[in-house]
């Protein structure tokens, strides 16, 4: 029994895959060190059920992020050995395997887990030794569809609010400014490195802990997003190409140049610098140099959450806290979500859920690994011991693609019959019409017509700049006016003939409802809109 | 100063009282001003006809006139008081359809009062003016314009009060038969003007009671925005026929401004909806039923009205798009309820309005502001469709057509191009729904299929108060 692979949804007999037992999900300890999440939580073990897969968790795989084995256990998985649930045939994962890992892996099985199969190409080919599939979590295109998968934000996500909070920790003030009894506290100032999902978490964070909060970012489409979260956003006013997959890109020397110097002015001025600047498959680029460092103010706080890439700020160590000789502190924790293990366990486990539901499209506990769809091919690194690393590139998401726009414009050209020739010809045959209708037309009737004419195009502009929400009272309102109509059947109810009589009686009670019906439910209706 | 003159000042000021009216309407902060001048409009006309015709009338005939209007008002403001806001609709079609048969009750006096007394006083003065056959053809005009508007409203009526299927009726070749009741219309027109009689009226007025029957009744119940404001348009026309046929300004200039705003909102509408004006006025313009499509979309998932509570607890911003369904289920006030709980918590919830939405133009707007869902908040398409990609959790109650994503992304759908609300961008979609049936459209809407949405079924209201229970 293995992996059914690249089998089209429409071409799967049913019946066949039906006499197959349910593939096993192994959810193993993490053993690398400083590790505190887990690959599943009771949660997503339910939901990993109820696609129809069989769970066995390692022994004490979930202590470190509270989540006991009895704890999963209620959740209707097994509790194994480190031995047993190597065995499984799926194995849940967060960090990369070690050599001795890849050992254990059984023949024909499915690995899934943060790889960075850009920065570690040694491992890939180590996994290629093995006749096994990986997936990693950390190679997710940056589509829409795939959000629910993109591990990479929900982890940055939950390191940047943690960046706040171990600066926090190190300064020694307030973030909030206030005015007491004791003097006034200036609030702190915080300046955000890149507005990624690292940094809008901790532009959010720090500033609805009350700081001034800053923020930088090569690509200018984050301002807005900047703002959204309480930021000012500090633009480099330097020509810059729009991203196109979602990520930031290297920058042009000019702009370079221009940041440095941004970076310098905000050194001095900031309390605590977050930095969060990655470029995809390349170290971080540096961004706070010694002597801007040198410049800050004793007590600040530096964390360069790129430290694991090589730091965005010189100086920096990768797990460690550094406190300069002027008093600054820098933070280099690497392991910032493993900080927040339950939530991160949760976020990357409900990650790990929604792929295997996209990988079980018949919720029959039947992995089908599709290579039509975008988010499969990319994120598979090694299918059975062969390597298909790196995937054709995709290009979508996040900026507006301009390609797409220039597609689109022509098509809606064509959707509009009218051109400028047919307008001008049909409004000179209305003129002509209603020219030679009104030449035709005795003394009379003239004067009607001009009544007639002009009152029609002042119904058009007064109801040109009607509100959305007021269309429903107008239309009453309307209706109420066109009740005028009684005016015709009481000129004419005086008249000495029964029938007319009967008529226009008829007539007038008809156009009073609507005249009396109509005012009053539009005043009804108008009487309910309220300003929030 | 006479009568006369005193009366036709009178109807200047209200014609442009009525035109203040409007204007009024277009806007929040004056829409009370504008009631207000359309309803001194109104008084000043009605008191300025009685007095005109006070002096030449009978007792009896002045008698008769105040009871009419006396029992009319006396209905109009219990309906008005009474209807159920979801029941706008309703109330407003079988509103036009009053004007439509006040029109033809008004064009028949005409022709009972000349053209039935060759030799009474107003026939002798047409015929002095020489201008009796142009009186032959406003009657004629008049009854057709206002046949068509009544039976037209009587079938709107029905439909959206579903007294009868909505489905649009497919006569084979409906659209001959359209123009052929517009040829037959001129054709009779011409013999009236020259020999009027009795049976060519008759004729003409079955010949427009059945057209407007068959105009509405091809037209599917998805298309009733459209059909109402047309029918409001339709209803302005007849009031302005009949303004031509009485030599009365004030007809003329009222019918005229109601028959152009309403066209002009069917094509606002039209456009909302991509559809040709043109056609739209024509009538019969009704969906083609897609053909029968066996595409798979793959599964839909459902959630339980918990795990949704959960899931907007967790949200920072919310948009809720509530369609007919919400209508049908009374949902507005959970609706509403829910909306302020949010707010209460810090989240951001703002409503998003197709211009079809409902069966109304603005029809989602008046039950959510009689749920009192502060204005502010309740966005149209265009100023919320950007802001999906940002929105944690997007409510759609009730909706189908307007959110489907095939108008956006699927040329061949029979709804391409349709302006949609984007709410496939936002982070997760709760989907209230019935069961999985089509839209109006009779299109099969992917968004249910899409990997971020998810269905909560049942009755909207309930779930909705399920959900409030959960908060």
């Amino acid at each position: 029994m293995g992996v059914v692979q690249n089998v089209s949804l429409f071409s799967t007999d049913h019946d066949f895959r039906r006499t197959w037992v349910a593939l096993r999900i192994g959810v193993v300890k993490e053993t690398a060190t400083g590790e505190t999440r887990v690959a599943a939580t009771p949660k997503t073990v339910q939901q990993l059920r109820g696609l129809g897969y069989d769970v066995i968790v390692e022994s004490g795989a979930g202590a470190l992020s509270a989540f006991t084995d009895a704890a999963f256990v209620e959740a209707d998985a097994t509790i194994g050995t480190l031995a047993e649930t190597w065995q499984a045939d799926i194995i849940l994962k967060v960090n990369a395997p070690s050599s001795a890992e890849i050992a254990q892996l059984r023949d024909g099985a499915t690995l899934v887990s943060l790889i960075s199969p850009n920065l570690k190409p040694e491992l890939v080919e180590e996994l290629t030794t093995r006749p096994i599939t990986v997936l990693a979590m950390d190679a997710v295109p940056r589509i829409s569809r795939a959000q629910s998968m993109d591990v990479l934000s929900s982890m940055a996500n939950i390191a940047g609010y943690r960046a706040v909070v171990e600066a926090a920790h190190v300064f020694g003030r307030f973030f909030t400014g206030q005015v007491t009894a004791a003097g006034k506290v200036p609030p702190a100032k915080v300046l955000i490195a890149g507005a990624g999902v690292a940094g809008l978490a901790a532009i959010g964070a720090a500033s609805s802990l009350g700081a001034i909060v800053r923020a930088t970012d090569p690509r200018p489409e984050t301002a807005d997003q900047v703002k959204s979260m309480g930021g000012e956003y500090l633009a480099v006013d330097v020509e810059q190409e729009v991203s196109t997959d979602g990520y930031a890109k290297a920058t042009s020397e000019a702009y370079d140049r221009r940041a440095a110097e941004i970076y310098s002015e905000q050194a001095a001025d900031v309390d605590i610098i977050i930095t969060t600047a990655l470029i995809p498959g390349r170290p971080a680029p540096l961004l706070l140099t010694a002597a801007d460092v040198a410049s800050m103010k004793a007590g600040s706080v530096i964390v360069d959450m790129a430290a694991a890439q090589g730091g965005n700020v010189a100086g920096s160590k990768p797990g460690e806290k550094v406190v300069t000789d002027n008093g600054v502190t820098i933070i280099g924790y690497t392991d910032l979500a493993g900080r927040l293990p339950t939530q991160a366990s949760q976020l990357y486990g409900t990650n790990l859920v929604n792929l295997m539901k996209l990988l079980t499209p018949g919720k029959d506990g039947e992995m089908v690994l599709n290579f039509d769809d975008v988010v499969q091919r990319s994120m598979t690194v090694v299918r059975n011991g062969e390597k298909t690393w790196p995937p054709p590139p995709v290009s979508v998401s996040a900026a507006p693609a301009p390609v797409a726009a220039a597609v689109a414009a022509p098509v809606k050209e064509a959707k509009k019959p009218i051109t400028a020739g047919k307008l001008y010809s049909l409004v000179g045959l209305g003129v002509l019409v209603l020219f030679l209708l009104t030449a035709y037309s005795p003394n009379e009737l003239i004067g009607h017509f001009t009544v007639f004419v002009l009152a029609i195009v002042i119904g058009y502009y007064v109801i040109g700049h009607v509100h959305h929400a007021l269309h429903t009272p107008l239309m009453s309102i309307t209706n109420a006016i066109s009740g005028i109509i009684v005016v015709g059947a009481m000129l004419q109810v005086g008249l000495d003939e029964t029938s007319i009589k009967v008529l226009s009686f008829i007539a007038i009670l008809l156009a009073s409802i609507n005249i009396f019906g109509g005012f009053a439910v539009t005043r009804r209706m108008l009487s309910m809109f309220s300003r929030g | 100063m006479t009568a006369t003159t005193a009366a036709q000042a009178a109807y200047i000021v209200a014609a442009l009282l009525f035109i203040l009216s409007l204007a009024g309407l277009s806007k929040h902060e004056t829409s009370r001003h504008g009631i207000l001048f359309g309803i001194s409009g109104m008084a000043i006309a009605l008191v300025a006809t009685v007095s005109l015709v006070a002096d030449s009338f009978s007792g009896g005939s002045v008698a008769l006139l105040a009871v009419a209007v006396v029992i009319g008002a006396a209905i109009g403001l219990w309906r008005a008081r009474v209807v159920e806001m979801t029941g706008m609709p309703e109330l407003i079609a079988i509103l036009h359809s009053f004007v439509g048969l006040a029109a033809v009750l008004v064009g028949w006096n005409g022709y009972l009062e000349v053209e039935n007394r060759p030799h009474g006083a107003e026939s002798l003065a047409l015929v002095a003016n020489e201008t009796l056959r142009i009186h032959h053809a406003e009657v004629f005009i008049g009854i057709f314009i206002g046949a068509v508007t009544f039976t037209g409203s009587i079938v709107a009526y029905l439909k959206l009060s579903a007294r009868i299927n909505s489905s649009p009726l497919m006569l084979p070749g409906k659209n001959y038969l359209n123009v052929g009741s517009l040829v037959a219309f001129a054709v009779l027109t011409g013999f009236f003007v020259h020999s009027p009689n009795l049976g060519l009226l008759i004729a003409v007025t079955v010949l427009a009671l059945a057209l407007g029957w068959h105009l509405v009744a091809s037209i599917g119940g998805g298309d009733m925005p459209v059909v109402v404001s047309m029918l409001n348009s339709y209803s302005g026309w007849a009031a302005a026929a009949s303004g031509f046929l009485l030599n009365n300004d004030l007809l003329i200039v009222t019918g005229a401004l109601v028959g152009s705003s309403g066209a002009y909102l069917s094509y606002i509408m039209c456009r909302a909806m991509n559809r040709s004006f043109i056609s739209v006025i024509a009538g019969g313009f009704g969906i083609e039923a897609g053909p029968a499509e066996d595409k798979d979309y793959g599964e839909h998932r459902e959630i339980n009205a918990e795990d949704a509570a959960d899931m907007l607890k967790e949200s920072t911003s919310v948009i809720i798009t509530p369609g007919y369904g919400m209508a049908v289920a009374q949902a507005q006030y959970p609706v509403a309820e829910l909306a302020s709980k949010l707010r209460e918590r810090g989240i951001e919830v703002r409503f998003g309005i197709h211009p079809v939405a409902g069966r109304l133009p603005g029809h989602m707007n008046v039950l959510l502001a009689e749920a009192k869902v502060p204005y502010d908040i309740v966005l149209e398409m265009d100023e919320i469709n950007d802001d999906f990609p940002t929105t944690s959790t997007v409510l759609v109650i009730g909706a189908n057509d307007t959110v489907n994503p095939a108008a956006d992304e699927d040329p061949t759908s029979p709804i391409a191009g349709m302006p949609v609300l984007k709410v496939w961008e936002a982070h997760n979609v709760i989907v209230f729904k019935r069961s999985m049936a089509a839209g109006y459209a009779g299109v099969q809407n992917p968004l249910f299929f899409r990997e971020n949405s998810q269905m909560l079924f049942g009755d909207a209201k309930q779930r909705v108060e399920d959900i409030l229970r959960f908060l």
